[in-house]
């Protein structure tokens, strides 16, 4: 079955309390992501937070974040993220858990 | 003046919950800081609560707890490419009046806890990030610096229920940075449905609940399971597999979940539902090796934050709750005797866990995590091998039994070779033993 799944589908059900223009995860350095050849971040994060752009570097987004932390366990023999939760109150509110 | 509590507790999960309420049942003045909108808003659980370790805390949390089903039956399925074999265990004699298992969601149970915990008078506070602990110059943590203003709030002691990511202690220099291969991601949507279709899809009556645990095809060979839990009104899906085989391949976490869902024995059960939320999170599955250290000057730490999760059994929050009051009791010990939260006294945590089931099990298991993150044919071939041999074995072909049982060692050695069979099987043993 080779069928594109629409991510923002599913993230459009859930609640999320947005910090505008605080985001709580940031990629350190640029070039780090350019010269990494996984760039696993990209199909790892369950919310797709991550793309590969068009300069050959990856873009991050984190208004679907779900603060799971994969993301920084993937990067860290690069140590390329800098990763912090939201401020108290922000960020994915689940309803159900 | 900065503010003095007995003790800080920080999350408002099934351990921090466990901690704080027997604290403060016990009189002492404790403070719970949640960051979540409201306890349960940054949580996630499949989820199965088991009963006995929430009674040995609130012993009569039946009369008001929002519970799910009660679970009366487990099935467990390996799951072939459009099939599964599996084993059910049924009886009616989970039907008592303190059933041992339920589904829940969640978030109505922290709000619950949340409940319980004011009618005790501890303290609990929501949407406040803890962001680092405060020591003194000894080393010795001294209370926490939140993102509050003027947010610096002291304790006699800390205990760290803040979760797999566990970003305090990690901060702290009290623990490095979880290994892929110690993690799972699990993703899981929840399916809102009619109660008669649940009751009617899985042979049940109101309040009785079902659960099926999934190996299989579905996790593409990667180490990792699956879940279909029934709820009152809703079902909950999910799979989940180690950070290193993510990282190793190319299937998103939310993909392989709508793999799941489209697998053919797995859709009639969800068909018609609807989706009201996607949530995702980290699981500890790197047991015994990979549990940190668990106490020093002023502090401890519990439940998903001490890497306390039996991956085997899937028990978690029961570990939580078990180690959250663990800690709870040893801070009530140690104050009744007038005796000071130094490590050497906080010891006495480690010992109680050491003496319980959560160590133990932990423990008996410890091999397990390497051995089948060293093993991927115990999620790849051996599903595969095992499904089309029972297909085959159940084809009625005119094939004589004896041929067929030929033709299934044939293919089995074919896959594994005869000394890799072997092997299997001593690897398996010593992964329980």
């Amino acid at each position: 079955m080779n069928m594109m799944v629409k991510v923002e589908e599913k993230l459009y059900q859930n609640r999320y309390i947005v910090d505008e223009s605080r985001p709580h995860i940031q990629i350190k350095s640029e070039e780090a992501c350019k010269s990494c050849d996984k760039q696993a971040c990209t199909f790892c994060c369950p919310a797709a937070c991550y793309s590969k752009n068009e300069t050959g570097g990856v873009t991050l987004v984190t208004d679907g974040c779900l603060e799971c932390g994969t993301c920084r366990v993937v990067c860290q023999d690069k140590a390329n993220i800098a990763w912090d939760y939201p401020r108290g109150g922000y960020g994915i509110s689940y309803k159900f858990g | 003046m900065v503010e003095k509590f007995d003790a800080i507790v920080i999350g408002a999960g099934p351990s921090g919950n466990a901690a704080t309420y027997t604290l403060a049942k016990q009189g002492l003045k404790v403070l719970q800081l949640e960051r979540g909108e409201y306890p349960g808003a940054k949580n996630v659980q499949g989820g199965i609560m088991y009963a006995h370790e929430l009674e040995k805390i609130i012993p009569d949390f039946r009369d008001d707890c929002p519970t799910e089903r009660h679970i009366i039956e487990q099935r467990v399925w390996l799951l072939g490419d459009d099939s599964y074999v599996g084993t059910n265990y049924r009886s009616e004699s989970f039907n008592s009046d303190k059933p041992n298992r339920y589904t829940i969601i969640r978030a109505n149970i922290d709000k619950w806890w949340g409940e319980q915990i004011r009618k005790v008078g501890g303290l609990q506070i929501c949407e406040t990030t803890v962001t680092e602990l405060i020591r003194d110059p000894s080393g010795k943590v001294i209370g926490v610096r939140t993102d509050r203003e003027g947010g610096e709030i002291h304790a006699d002691v800390v205990i760290m229920a803040d979760g797999v990511n566990a970003l305090l202690a990690k901060r702290a220099g009290l623990q490095t940075e979880a290994a892929p291969e110690n993690v799972a991601l699990a993703v899981k949507e929840i399916l809102f449905i009619d109660p008669e279709l649940i009751q009617q899809r899985f042979g049940i009556k109101e309040d009785e609940g079902v659960v099926i645990e999934i190996m299989g095809k579905v996790t593409k060979g990667m180490v990792g399971t699956a879940f279909l839990y029934t709820n009152k009104e809703s079902l909950t899906i999910g799979i989940g597999c180690l950070i290193s085989d993510f990282k190793n391949g190319d299937c998103p976490p939310y993909k392989m979940l709508e793999d799941l869902k489209n697998h053919p024995v797995i859709k009639p059960l969800i068909e018609g539902a609807e989706m009201k939320e996607y949530a995702a999170h980290m699981i500890p599955e790197g047991g015994y090796k990979a549990v940190p250290q668990l106490y020093g000057d002023g502090w401890l730490v519990v439940g998903d934050a001490a890497h306390f999760n039996n991956a085997a059994h899937r028990e978690g929050s029961n570990l939580a709750m078990a180690s959250g009051r663990m800690a709870a009791e040893t801070v009530i010990e140690l104050k009744a005797a007038g005796k000071g939260y130094t490590a050497a006294n906080l010891a006495a945590y480690k010992k109680k866990l050491d003496d319980s089931f959560i160590m133990k099990d932990l423990k008996k298991y410890r091999e397990l995590p390497g051995i089948m993150h060293g093993n991927k044919q115990f999620f790849g071939a051996y599903p595969d091998e095992i499904t089309s041999a029972v297909h085959n074995w159940f084809t009625v072909d005119s094939v004589d039994k004896k041929t067929k049982e030929k033709q299934i060692m044939k293919s089995f050695i074919k896959r594994r070779s005869v000394m890799g069979l072997v092997g299997d099987a001593i690897k398996l043993v010593r992964a329980v033993r």
